[in-house]
């Protein structure tokens, strides 16, 4: 018989275990694979890749290659195309939050009963695939779509406005489809703020709107930091949103994979970049991370 | 001039503040005087603190009008009134520290810097928190929080500070100190205070006058002493301090007055008038009344048999049953060693009490 404590403490580790069980074979694997791919060679096979050993008839061979890597440098196509995915999700973090904030505010303010009801329109959306909204986008933005055709009736403009292909389209379907990440946090953080503190600060001579830039803002800061986060990361590597309404000209990182990877069947190109991304990416989240801590603190 | 400094400082002129259908502030009119350290004391629920946050702007009374040192505020919003509020719950800014805390107050009023400087530190020095001036409130005890909170809603000086039960939160020993503190530092800053508490013993061990509240209603305002010794009803004998209400009828006039109280198979001699029939109640504390082994000479006599003693440390409460079964609360200090022992549980005793130490209670 074991003893009581060592029992629960199988338990509990068994239980703590799942989500790393879950976290190793679901992200750290796939994430390995991919490393190894970005550093070995490209070649006209199946799969379309060279080994990391190579086994000759002289012994091993490593088959590791920096030529991936260097090619996101040489070829200015890549520094482009982060560039300009940085510029989109920075563009569509920004709108996201300018919009976000208020309505995050109005719900967190809202009676309680109708907090819910509320929560669900925001949330809405997502029962619907999100590669069918984005096609509907197309159907509104396009010349002869329900915008410019509605704009045409009204007089207000003579000819269609060019609102498909373009970054406004872009931007656009970023914040209409991340939009929610950045409400969802934002709500949470504003729905815990003590009501009392803003009847404190009017009480002690604060008008309204220094209220809130003295004391919601500050304290709702980790939620426009997730929330911020929860839209900006997902925006840089976003593909489906580019493709359907950036067109051709519109050049993001999530593109350029898709086309190493289906196009030009070059795998170990294709993870360069993703792994490039990723560390991109890992960036700003520890900086993140280190300034809510200290915020904590 | 004079005139002025004799008016009220507050001045609440039948004041209504309805929550639908209930009436949380039914008609109350009310005078503070400058310098007053004022208690409004109720049951929760009593509408003291709807009282408070109408006087702070936090709520608008649906009827009547309230002045603040002879200007009807209902047009003021709260960032703009002469007042300042000490929160149950503090409500300090979680991310400023003590300091700051202190100083928020005087920075909207865009004081030079150096003199809210000198200004906090004086603060903090009034509540004794000048080491701890650079923590933040997660870091601090409740006591302190509590001196941050109280430091920062006597920072700008108001006229009038309102203290929404402002001990509530700490625990027993740590109160007791507070009240004298929070007394101290009044008399020192000479502000007028307006405390809500649900503790009777902190209203009246603290207050200059006092105002009992019950179901939106002011019944009473007076002294502590005025308050303890004349209830003006059934409810403030009742809510404050230890009372036997014995309920009876006006038998006959004359002075003192004749109750007849089938309860205790008595007629009881008390001071007052009321007409003869009415019906009445007769209040009395349990220190007015005596214990003896023979007959008193008092004009309200008693047997009983003692059924229990509670042992308070300064005195003892005894629960004496009489014939009918009714329980009287006796309470006698206790002599100590040295002195002829009282009466134990079983024991048979006279009780007894003066026609001026009940309390005729018409409502």
């Amino acid at each position: 018989m074991s003893a009581p404590g060592t029992g629960r403490g199988w338990g509990r580790r068994g239980l703590i275990g799942i989500p790393y069980l879950w976290l190793l074979l679901f992200t750290l694997l796939p994430l390995a694979i991919v490393l190894k791919i970005s550093f070995v060679e490209s070649r006209l096979a199946v799969p379309p890749y060279g080994p990391l050993l190579e086994t000759g008839e002289d012994g091993f061979r490593l088959g590791a290659t920096l030529e991936s890597y260097a090619r996101l440098f040489s070829d200015s196509l890549y520094i482009r195309a982060y560039m300009s995915s940085i510029r989109y999700a920075l563009a569509a973090t920004l709108i996201s939050l300018l919009l976000g904030y208020p309505m995050a505010y109005a719900i967190a303010r809202a009676p309680k009963a109708w907090r819910i009801a509320l929560l669900m329109l925001v949330i809405l959306p997502f029962w619907t695939s999100f590669l069918l909204r984005v096609y509907a986008w197309i159907g509104l933005l396009k010349g002869n779509g329900l915008v410019n055709n509605a704009l045409i009736a009204l007089g207000v403009v003579g000819e269609p406005l060019p609102l498909l292909n373009n970054s406004f389209s872009v931007v656009l379907g970023l914040v209409y489809g991340y939009l929610p990440f950045m409400v969802l946090p934002l709500y949470a953080t504003l729905e815990r703020l003590d009501p009392a503190l803003l009847e404190a600060a009017a009480d002690l001579g604060c008008r309204p709107w220094r209220a809130f830039l003295e004391v919601t803002l500050p304290l709702s800061l980790p939620g426009v930091i997730a929330g911020s986060l929860l839209v900006f990361i997902p925006a840089i590597g976003e593909f489906v949103i580019p493709e359907l309404l950036g067109g051709p000209g519109t050049l993001m990182v999530g593109k350029v994979l898709w086309d190493e990877f289906f196009n030009n069947h070059d795998w170990p190109a294709a993870s360069a970049v993703a792994v490039a991304m990723l560390l991109l990416l890992a960036l700003p989240m520890a900086t993140m991370r280190r300034f809510l801590r200290e915020e904590a603190r | 001039m004079g005139a002025a400094a004799a008016a009220p400082l507050v001045r609440l002129e039948r004041v209504v503040k309805r929550f639908g259908p209930t009436r949380a502030v039914d008609d109350v009119s009310l005078e503070i005087e400058r310098g007053a350290f004022f208690a409004l004391l109720g049951p929760s629920g009593c509408g003291k603190t709807t009282l408070l946050r109408m006087l702070a702007g936090f709520e608008r009374p649906d009827g009547g009008r309230i002045l603040i040192d002879g200007v009807d505020v209902a047009e003021v919003p709260p960032y703009a009134r002469p007042t300042n509020m000490m929160f149950q719950s503090y409500a300090l800014f979680p991310h400023m520290t003590a300091a700051e805390n202190v100083a928020f107050g005087l920075r909207q009023d865009r004081l030079p810097r150096r003199e809210i400087v000198a200004r906090v530190e004086a603060m903090l020095e009034l509540v004794q928190l000048r080491a701890l001036a650079g923590r933040k409130p997660h870091q601090l005890s409740g006591g302190e929080r509590q001196r941050v909170a109280l430091a920062r809603a006597l920072a700008k000086e108001p006229k009038l500070l309102l203290l929404d039960e402002p001990l509530a939160a700490l625990d027993r020993k740590l109160r007791e100190e507070t009240r004298l503190e929070l007394v101290r530092i009044q008399h020192r800053v000479g502000v007028t205070f307006l405390m809500v508490t649900h503790d009777q013993e902190e209203a009246m061990g603290m207050a200059s006058r006092m105002g009992v509240m019950s179901q939106g209603r002011l019944v009473q305002v007076g002294t502590p002493g005025e308050v303890y010794e004349r209830p003006s009803c059934r409810f403030v004998a009742d809510f404050i301090g230890g009372v036997n209400l014995f309920e009876g009828r006006v038998a006959g006039a004359g002075t003192p007055l004749s109750v007849e109280c089938p309860e205790l198979g008595l007629r009881i001699a008390v001071a007052g008038a009321a007409p003869s029939g009415a019906e009445v109640a007769v209040a009395v504390r349990p220190e007015r009344i005596s214990l003896s082994t023979q007959e008193p000479g008092r004009a309200n006599r008693l047997r009983g048999t003692v059924q229990e003693i509670a042992f308070r440390g300064e005195a003892s409460t005894y629960h004496v049953g009489i014939a009918g079964g009714r329980l009287l609360r006796v309470t006698l200090p206790n002599a100590g060693p040295g002195t002829a022992p009282p009466p134990g549980v079983g024991a048979a005793v006279w009780l007894g009490w003066d026609a001026e130490s009940g309390v005729l209670l018409t409502s």
